[in-house]
């Protein structure tokens, strides 16, 4: 090869898939330039207040990803920048980087805040979606990442009125920043950075109804979008999570939501395709109003079809319904009218053509997505296409590939998606690009180093403390010489400093010079939070020669300067309470050592179909041995069944050519006809057991992924099985594919949704039949125009680009007919004149009216269910299903390929019904996943972590339940549980559950929290 | 009791309450300065023991925050917590402890205004219901 492959890749867009995706590359050996265009990673998530259906709180789940890619050490964020060129090729680009200054340096600032408390500008806050303000000197939001704060140019009063005059004016933050990191010399930079792959996640924006002038926005003061709602709902939010009318601040008692804002929608917006997310958001809102008001809300959804597609939305849709009141009210809006007292008035057509009007205090535009206004600048850049939409247009089967190899998109940059397939998709372009990198890995990343620790068990402790002032934050409140001089008395200790800020690099070489020359093995911080700067103290320690476990912060800024304001002579008492607490504990900490394991370079997939395939390839790709167990008798698994995509490509060619890839893999086992006795081990280490073709074998990997598929529903309702004219859709694709001359001489077909799905026995909604019922719909109209094709429905959830496809079929004469659970289409069998025929009853919505059909076939779109040896499965595996028998992911959210059991990765539809491309994706997604595991020759383990002493065990086997990560085990043989180091977390849950106090959490043991309950209570 | 400043103990979760806590404090939010907090990795971590102990030692008020149910970052960890508290409130009943001096909440990394509101609540009731340790001098013959 003329140049060799680069091991770094790029990913633009910091939101939750930049971030995704950035992390995975690079804990699998890549380094990766994290690109924003804004000054703080975090994307559309940081906005959200909770998240459907857990209504998990958003930051608190998506913070701990932001400060893991903000410390990284494989990760460089380049914040305020934007793609200028990209030059080169797949393996080796040259990309070209514009930075907008942000005037305040990095490295200096330390995120206190004074600045913009003295900066006298202020400007509408484009986080809070302008409902609140910041100044012209502001971090995007409290959690920000990174943490430095940045000045706005247009508003800066010296950017705007000094600069260009030479004059010296307000400047008022250079004036009061005491670590001097205000910076009006930056300019703007150009940078370049060679990478071997782009990953693109440049998000989304949320459709601007100003200029539908019908819904008021803009000018009836109580109408918002959604999105304005979700900052309304946070509590870190402009009115603090109160519900506030914006006319008069009033409390709302009637609220409605009206759906497909932008979405669905040719002729206002343009915007043909269904944004996917906003039926199950509009819920979120409208539960936590519910729950914000205490009950004392009205809350209606305006809506055509109610689009609760996902894993779990459809028990959730149950639950907005029953168990928290939301309405929903399947209607076309005609008007919407202000009245006197800013009320909102809303004359709507319902669903049988009655015409109601309701008021309500305020009115939610459910707004939908739309590409990103860069993403045409950015695909032109690039030279990638870019679909009819303005999203990016993907090749056959390659879900997360744009036109130009090596360049890989994901997340909504890709299409209308939620939270959990963006994700997903990110993990998926992220393999992508590290296989095609695979022999780059490790050569870009930083090696870690790691000095030689000194022992210090059994001596004396001499604890160093370190009081900072954090410039004024601390130093303003809390009297700092006082406490420091008060630490210098408390026992153990040697050595007290007081610093301006204990966070500045010079005062790291200050820790480290302490520790040599006083001979510290102790070291105490009193500033800020530990769960910021807990990491950075800890490698100082590390590089000094010391464990890192032998350090502890005292928090006297966050719980205490920043909240006691005005209290000085409390705050001081307190501040000394806290450094005697963390004293206290501190000389009982021990030395913790981490351990390195190894880890067998192999694994094991369970399941060939398309999810299971695309895994096991992935893998072989990035030089893993892969084991593929089938239990049939051939590869392929649903998907054998399926002729055509949505968008008619042809997945009979696609699933040979990927049957043929993996059996010519020279890394890929695969055994057929196999199933599995014994699973032994944990992550990095599991011995499998299994027989195939009558044969038993055992074999070492490090680790698994289940990807056993998923069943159709054998239908027992609508005559399935008694007459041959009831099929299933996937029988009718079949017959469409062959042509059938039975097909061909029909007058009428009539297709029934909801099979098996969405009722009481299994309350899920299958996700992909309404989609596969349009698409056959399409193709027997377009052989046989003269052929009735009836679908019988009850919400049609043609999500995304599929849409279109809806369109299409109602375009060209497919009839949709409504039905309710209450009143279920009647199909039976009536007498004709050369025997009997088939006849459906359906209750016509729009004339109330039942209407009957004979038909010829009734295609029947029949449940995606659970695998039949799930139950062992999990067993085995030790891992989790939820009630309907799917696997459950370790967070819905956010790890929606990984389980809580380390090592042990889910795809397909074992995880829950979706499509082709979607099992795809998650199949590289969960290869991707594996390798974060197996691209480490070894795995670290121990830290703070949990044992029990044998000889106090009792074997009562309380903790070995109560473990939610499977990490104790009962040994028969001594009768005592036995703590994997491995697989514990530290949470200590086992510990306060021993009755015998054989249970110790390393550094949270009863001992140390008595000593600090002890300390804070004299 | 006016000049009566309470110790209140806290026992906050690293992953939500904990943040919520510095969430407050990023925000500003001014509350009493009476609470002083533990952290543990869990709120499942927290053993009845550790209540009683500061109880003892001269804790006024306790307070036992963790992620909301649901939201544990050890997946339920805090399932444990619940189900412990009522246990624990019945035993500290027998002992004589009134139920107000103990209590538990859900705060999230997004609550800090929770948070605030909480610790300013849980520092007044204290604050009325007066020291703890002198209903034990008054002759009151159960020890926490």
């Amino acid at each position: 090869m003329d140049h060799p492959k680069v091991g770094a890749v790029m990913v633009v867009g910091g939101g939750v898939a930049g971030i995704q995706a950035a992390l995975d590359l690079a804990d699998s050996g890549f380094f990766v330039y994290l690109v924003e265009n804004s000054p703080a990673i975090g994307g559309v998530m940081a906005k959200l207040d909770k998240t459907f259906p857990t209504n998990d709180c958003s930051m608190c789940i998506l913070s701990p990803k932001l400060v893991e890619s903000g410390r990284h050490g494989n990760i460089e964020l380049i914040t305020n920048a934007e793609v200028e060129s990209v030059r080169g090729s797949a393996g080796n680009f040259t990309v070209g980087l514009r930075i907008k200054p942000r005037f305040v340096n990095i490295e200096k600032c330390v995120g206190c805040g004074v600045c913009a408390e003295k900066c006298p500008v202020k400007v509408p806050d484009r986080f809070n979606e302008g409902l609140g303000d910041r100044k012209a000197i502001y971090t995007k939001y409290a959690q920000a990442v990174p943490s430095a704060y940045v000045i706005d140019p247009e508003h800066c009063l010296y950017l705007t009125k000094g600069l260009d005059k030479g004059k010296d004016v307000c400047k008022l933050c250079v004036k009061h920043c005491a670590s001097q990191a205000i910076d009006f010399e930056q300019g703007e930079q150009f940078i370049a950075k060679m990478v071997g792959a782009i990953i693109l996640g440049t998000g989304l924006e949320t459709f601007n109804p100003t200029g539908f002038i019908n819904y008021g926005y803009g000018t009836y003061p109580n109408v918002m979008t959604s999105i304005e709602f979700e900052r309304m709902l946070s509590a870190s939010g402009p009115t603090s999570g109160h519900l506030e009318r914006p006319s008069d601040g009033g409390r709302p008692k009637k609220i409605a939501w009206i759906q497909c804002v932008g979405s669905r929608d040719v002729a206002k917006s343009g915007n043909a395709y269904c944004s996917s997310v906003c039926c199950t958001y509009a819920l979120k809102e409208a539960i936590v109003a519910r729950e914000h008001a205490h009950g004392e809300l009205d809350a209606a959804i305006f809506h055509m079809d109610m689009r609760t597609f996902g894993k779990d939305f459809e028990r959730y849709l149950e639950r907005a319904r029953y168990e928290f009141g939301v309405r929903l009210v399947r209607s076309r809006i005609y008007e919407l009218q202000e009245g006197e007292h800013n009320e909102l008035i809303i004359r709507y057509a319902q669903l049988n053509g009655e015409v109601k009007t309701e008021t309500f205090d305020l009115v939610v535009l459910s707004v939908g997505m739309v590409p990103g206004k860069q993403n045409q600048v950015l695909a032109n850049k690039l030279g990638i296409g870019l679909n009819k939409y303005g999203f990016s247009q993907y090749p056959n089967f390659n879900p997360v590939s744009t036109t130009r190899e090596g360049i890989y998109a994901c997340g909504a940059f890709q299409g209308p998606m939620d939270i959990p397939r963006t994700v997903m998709h990110a993990s998926a372009a992220a393999g992508y690009a590290a296989t095609i990198l695979a022999g780059a890995r490790n050569t870009l990343t930083k090696p870690v180093v790691k000095p030689t620790q000194k022992d210090v068990a059994g001596q004396a402790p001499r604890v160093g403390v370190f009081v900072c002032r954090c410039g004024i934050n601390i130093g303003a409140v809390v009297d700092v010489p006082d406490v420091a001089g008060y630490a210098r008395e408390l026992p153990g200790v040697v050595h007290v400093e007081d610093c301006l800020f204990a966070c500045s690099q010079d005062n790291q070489s200050k820790i480290r010079e302490l520790i040599e020359s006083k001979n510290l093995n102790r070291i105490v911080v009193a500033s800020c939070t530990p769960r910021t700067h807990e990491p950075m103290f800890r490698q100082t320690l590390r590089e000094a020669g010391l464990n890192p476990y032998l350090f502890e912060m005292a928090n006297i800024r966050e719980h205490c300067s920043w909240v006691h304001a005005g209290n000085n002579e409390a705050a001081t008492q307190k501040a000394k309470v806290l450094v005697k607490r963390a004293v206290s504990r501190v000389v009982l900490q021990q030395q913790l050592y981490e351990i390195d394991l190894g880890v067998e370079q192999a694994a094991l997939v369970v399941g060939g179909g398309v999810a299971g395939m695309n895994c096991a390839l992935d893998l072989a790709q990035q030089g893993i041995q892969v084991y593929l167990l089938e239990k049939k008798a051939e590869l392929g698994g649903l998907t054998r069944r399926v002729h055509l995509t949505m968008d008619r490509r042809n997945v009979k060619g696609y699933l040979e050519s990927l049957i043929d890839a993996v059996e010519s893999n020279p890394l890929i086992q695969v055994y057929r006809k196999a199933e599995i006795q014994d699973v032994r081990g944990f992550v990095g280490n599991f011995d499998t057991t299994f027989t195939a073709a009558g044969q038993t074998h055992v074999i070492n990997h490090g680790v698994a992924v289940i990807a056993i598929g998923g069943r159709q529903y054998q239908p027992v309702e609508y005559l399935y099985g008694q007459d041959p004219g009831v099929i299933t859709s996937l029988d009718l694709e079949e017959m469409l594919a062959d042509r059938s001359p039975a097909l061909r001489a029909a007058d009428n077909i009539v297709m029934i949704q909801c099979v098996g799905s969405r009722d009481i026995e299994r309350p899920y909604c299958s996700r992909v039949c309404c989609s596969e019922s349009v698409k056959n719909a399409i193709k027997l109209k377009e052989n046989w125009p003269n052929l009735n094709v009836y679908v019988l429905y009850r919400d049609m959830r043609t999500y995304g680009f599929f849409e279109g496809l809806y369109k299409k079929a109602r375009n060209i004469g497919v009839m949709f007919i409504k039905y309710t659970m209450d009143e279920k289409p009647l199909v039976e069998r009536v007498p004709k004149k050369d025997g009997l025929a088939l006849r459906v009853t359906v209750k016509d919505h729009i004339l109330g009216r039942p209407l009957q059909i004979e038909t010829d076939f009734v295609a029947l779109a029949t449940a995606i269910i659970a695998p039949e040896d799930g139950e062992r499965i999990a067993k085995l595996f030790k891992v989790p299903r939820n009630s309907e028998g799917f696997f459950l992911e370790a967070h819905i959210k956010l790890r929606p390929v990984d389980f809580t059991t380390d090592g042990v990765f889910l795809c397909g539809l074992a995880h829950a019904p979706k499509l082709i491309d979607e099992s795809i994706a998650q199949g590289k997604a969960a290869a991707t996943r594996a390798m974060t595991v197996l691209a480490s020759k070894n795995l670290v383990a121990g830290g703070v972590v949990s044992a029990i002493d044998g000889e106090r065990c009792s074997g009562c086997r309380i903790c070995v339940g109560l473990c939610p990560y499977s990490a104790i085990s009962f040994n028969e043989v001594l009768k005592v549980a036995e703590i994997n180091q491995v697989l514990c977390k530290g949470c200590g849950v086992c510990t306060s559950a021993c009755p015998t106090t054989a249970c110790n959490t390393s550094n949270f043991s009863d001992e140390i929290i008595m000593a600090e309950i002890e300390a804070l209570c004299t | 009791m006016v000049d009566f400043e309470p110790k209140i103990i806290g026992f906050l979760c690293n992953w939500c309450s904990y943040a919520g806590a510095d969430l407050a404090g990023v925000s500003r939010l001014q509350y009493p300065a009476n609470l002083r907090v533990v952290r543990v990795m869990c709120s499942g971590r927290v053993d009845p023991t550790f209540v009683f102990k500061a109880l003892s030692q001269g804790a006024d008020g306790v307070l036992i925050a963790g992620c909301h149910p649901g939201d544990c970052h050890y997946t339920e960890g805090n399932y444990n917590t619940l189900k412990r508290y009522p246990l624990m409130m019945q035993m500290l009943e027998q002992f004589g402890v009134e139920r107000e001096r103990v209590r538990m909440e859900w705060i999230s990394a997004a609550e800090g205004t929770i948070y605030a509101d909480v610790v300013r609540e849980f520092t007044e009731t204290i604050r009325q219901l007066g020291p703890y340790k002198r209903r034990l001098v008054k002759g009151r013959d159960q020890v926490g």
